[in-house]
């Protein structure tokens, strides 16, 4: 039996997972992150356009800070999300910002004076300002009231990437690459560490330890469309469902990004429309002004990518042989512009379209993008149900997103989460009582267990062929499961999943080797994946209301006098079909901004009771404290800094906010 | 049928196969054929080949638009990623083979993560901090931002591992630290919060294991799928080590 010991098991080398072993390592603690692919490899590398961080440098965000972050952030999340844990969010991304600013991260900077710029379609000169030089530059994003994302050219995710892998092994973490958590290790509600499988030798290892953390990142994969690079496909979420104990929340809050490119789903920034770009029809024809006049292309990605699919619907997209598809028009932005902050994009555009964006449109389509749900957490980032089970970034319903999350916010949970879970992981650690004292016999139970699994499965007689069952699942998704849906369509993806995830326990394979044998490693992912597309396609039927992404052509308000709450599933038993369902209230009397329209998007939603109540006393304490400090109304209204680590409870100096 | 009603080629796609792990297996090719579609690539074929044909062929790739690295891979004599290679680019009878140098893991995977995890502790491939802690609270240290945009120029790298198997160098001697680390060592030196002086560049890439081991010949910089300025920057790390050296 082979068995690793470690304080700090981390599932998942992308942004968070690497953050959170940093924090973790840097309070003495050892730490061991497991890797599907090197850690450079992750999707986080994907990221092009940028991470929110209110710095407030550029002219264009002049006046921004925590508050006006957060009440973006909760208008975007359709009010689904914990608004605490937006607060700490916010909080903690500026932070971030400079931290990796100071880890080598070659942020793009502010150069004083006149620019030329594209705002709405027109040619605009904006003058930075003398005491912004040489500070770190933001650019405009969907669903923000000021410039605000921090960018490096359009490789941010990249930049970000190798400066943290740098870092962790500046600090000599130690990083399992190409090894992949097969089940978690519990008993009695207690998480030990997880049963590992090396994907090159096939061979198995428990890894014990007192904390386990799954940064694993989205499950886009799930869908036969997606942005999502091949290995999201959402097994760290799964093996937490699969404990039976652990509980998922909000499966059902998949986002589609407006600009995929057509067909292949590879995506381009949206920072292509932050710096002008704009969509266009079949004719040419400007679209987004005409359904959304305040925000046009920069409404949230819900809205936008819903308004492209209903444009489409009315024959208003280019035909060819593979469906129809809308026009993205960055040429205005011009050659220079485009060399500098888009070059990522070109290269995407001249690679897999064999067009030059500079004087060509771009083929585009709503593709799935972000996974917002994920393992729940507390605000520390720990399971509520599973002690000693963590969760940080797109794997994670900390939940900073609600049912939809803004661009520039991912890249930016991801090493904010990292931060933050990474100190309170460490406390855990700190503690006595987490010391572990599990028997050999469990780990030797959890191991045999796993290996009667592949064992089966290799050796055993079935006759489902694994890739067949997971182009069906991912047809399904995207067929029935996707930016519209309706009863009908939920209650056939649910049957037809359903179907499929019985056919899975019969897979047979024709390669029988037990090393790395790609077909093994495809039959055990799909019976997880099928159990997170349930809890998707479950949890969108049993939702009879529609919010940030999640929309229901036959219940098309938002409704949160039924439905402010958020969706938990549980996975009771290996027999089932599909996901246990609970819901767990959202606390309107407790929130900073009580629900009410979004600023784009539908207009008409059903208020929850209580909401009329609270927005009368946050009206009152707002009067009542009319002058004082930003900070201290807040406070008032819902006072969060408990929630954050000591370290990270300070403000963040501005320009005009001087310390 | 192509867009164009043209019949669709047959592709004939004959790959380097061999997996190391397992007793009684040995290097030979293997060719598949396969119908091109539009707009295919090779990450498209041979996830169509896997898929349908030999389900136990081994290859890598994760973001499949050019921007992890992961599935470089030599594609009719020539390093490249496989990922962004469109098959309309290549003539119906393509020879792929794993990159060379780096360790096989089987078929046309290889470990060039534990190469490059390998380099960098070598190199010390990060920022050496002036101080231990930054006030996260303050305005972060001003940059210029044309300066910021030239090391972002270097950042660029992907460590995908086409400039090692296009090397000379790296073929004949094992512990060359390849165009990546050079390239890495470039982008260090041009940092102003790195603490580093040339002199301690110097210690990790003053010799024929570093930089004089160069021979110029610059396949790196013809490969490099970033086109990253190798040639460029190789001579002037050369430069400044040479100048170091002379101290």
């Amino acid at each position: 039996m082979k068995v690793v010991y470690t304080d700090v098991l981390v599932i998942g080398g992308g942004l968070a997972g690497l953050r959170v072993g940093i924090g973790a390592k840097r309070r003495g603690h050892d730490v061991t992150i497991l890797s599907l692919v090197p850690p450079k490899r992750s999707h986080s590398v994907a990221a092009q356009g940028g991470m929110q961080a209110s710095l407030a440098n550029v002219i264009k965000g002049q006046g921004d800070n925590e508050d006006v972050h957060f009440e973006d952030t909760v208008r975007g999340s359709d009010w689904g999300a914990d608004q605490r844990v937006v607060r700490m969010f916010v909080n903690t991304a500026p932070k971030a910002v400079r931290e990796l600013a100071a880890w080598g991260v070659p942020w793009s900077r502010v150069q004083k004076g006149d620019r030329e710029v594209i705002i709405n379609g027109q040619k605009v000169t904006i003058t930075e300002r003398d005491e912004a030089q040489g500070l770190v530059a933001q650019r405009d994003f969907g669903g923000t009231k000021k410039w605000r994302t921090c960018y490096v050219s359009d490789g941010t995710g990249h930049a970000m990437l190798f400066a943290i892998s740098d870092r962790a092994i500046a600090e000599s973490i130690t990083v399992h690459e190409r090894t992949e958590a097969l089940a978690l290790i519990h008993e009695g509600g207690r998480c030990f560490g997880a049963v590992v499988r090396n994907l090159i030798t096939g061979e198995l290892t428990a890894y014990v330890a007192k904390a386990t953390a799954i940064a694993s990142g989205g499950a886009g994969r799930l869908y036969r469309v997606t942005t999502n690079a091949v290995i999201c496909e959402g097994i760290g979420t799964a093996i937490a469902l699969e404990t039976g104990v652990a509980t998922l929340g909000n499966m059902e809050a998949i986002q589609f990004h407006p600009t995929g490119i057509f067909p292949a789903g590879i995506l381009v920034t949206e920072g292509c429309r932050g710096d002008g770009g704009l969509l266009k029809d079949v004719d040419g024809h400007r679209f987004m002004p005409d359904y959304e006049p305040e925000k046009k292309e920069l409404a949230s990605r819900d809205v936008v990518s819903r308004r492209m699919e209903e444009h489409l619907r009315k024959g208003k997209g280019v035909k060819t042989r593979f469906g129809d598809h809308l026009w993205l028009d960055i040429t205005q932005l011009g050659q220079k512009h485009i060399d500098r902050n888009l070059r990522e994009v070109q290269e995407i555009c001249q690679n897999f379209l064999g067009i030059d964006p500079v004087k060509d449109l771009i083929a585009v389509r709503p593709a799935a993008h972000y996974t917002m749900g994920g393992v729940r957490t507390t605000p520390t980032g720990e399971s509520p149900t599973l002690k000693g089970l963590f969760a940080a970034g797109e794997a994670a319903c900390w939940d900073m997103h609600g049912f939809n999350r803004l661009g520039g916010n991912s890249v930016a949970e991801t090493v904010v989460a990292g931060m933050i879970v990474g100190e309170f992981i460490a406390d855990f650690c700190d503690r006595a009582e987490h010391d572990v004292d599990i028997p050999t016999g469990l780990v030797r139970e959890s191991l045999a267990r796993e290996q009667a699994k592949l064992d089966a499965l290799v050796n055993g007689r079935g006759t489902e062929d694994a890739s067949a069952l997971r182009v069906a699942m991912q047809e399904i998704m995207t067929a029935k499961v996707g930016i519209f849906r309706t009863g009908t369509e939920l209650t056939a993806a649910v049957d037809g999943l359903q179907a499929l995830l019985v056919r899975s326990r019969n897979i047979g394979l024709s390669s029988k080797s037990r090393g790395a044998n790609p077909e093994l490693i495809t039959a055990y992912r799909v019976q997880k994946m099928l159990k997170l597309a349930l809890c998707v396609a479950h949890g969108a039927l049993t939702r009879t209301e529609s919010r940030g992404a999640h929309f229901r052509e036959d219940h098309p308000r938002r409704n949160d006098a039924e439905w402010l709450k958020r969706t938990l599933a549980t996975w009771a038993s290996d027999a089932d079909t599909l996901p246990t369902l609970r819901y767990e209230p959202l606390d309107v009397t407790a929130m900073e901004l009580p629900p009410g329209w979004r600023g784009y998007g539908a207009k008409d939603y059903v208020d929850h009771p209580a909401t009329p109540m609270r927005a009368a006393e946050v009206e009152a304490v707002r009067t009542r404290m009319t002058g004082a400090d930003r900070a201290e109304v807040q406070k008032a209204l819902m006072p969060f800094a408990d929630l954050l680590p000591e370290r990270l409870r300070g403000g963040n100096e501005r320009i005009d906010e001087r310390k | 049928m192509a867009a164009d009603g043209v019949s669709a080629r047959t592709l004939a796609i004959s790959i380097l196969r061999y997996n190391p792990h397992e007793a009684g297996s040995a290097p030979h090719m293997q060719t598949f054929q396969l119908e091109e579609a539009d707009g295919m690539t090779l990450f498209i074929a041979l996830t169509e080949i896997r898929e349908k044909q030999e389900p136990s062929l081994q290859f890598d790739f994760v973001c499949r638009a050019g921007i992890c690295g992961s599935c470089a891979m030599v594609i009719d004599g020539r390093p490249g990623l496989a990922c962004r290679t469109l098959t309309k680019s290549l003539g119906k009878d393509i020879t792929l083979a794993p990159l060379p140098v780096f360790e096989l893991i089987g078929d046309l995977s290889v470990n060039t993560g534990k190469w490059m995890r390998a380099m960098s502790e070598r190199l010390e491939t990060w920022v050496h901090l002036k101080q231990k802690e930054v006030d996260l609270e303050r305005l972060e240290a001003r940059m210029d931002p044309d300066l910021a945009d030239e090391i972002y120029e270097l950042d660029r790298c992907i460590e995908c591992g086409c400039c090692v198997a296009g090397c000379g160098t790296a073929r004949m001697r094992e512990d060359f630290v390849g165009a990546v680390g050079l390239n890495k060592i470039a982008r260090f030196r041009l940092d102003p919060r790195d603490a580093r002086t040339d002199g301690d560049f110097y210690e990790v890439i003053g010799d024929d294991n570093g930089v004089f081991g160069c021979m110029s010949l610059l396949g790196c910089h013809d490969v490099c799928p970033k086109q990253l300025p190798l040639a460029t920057q190789l001579a002037f790390v050369r430069r400044k080590m040479a100048a170091q050296g002379w101290r």
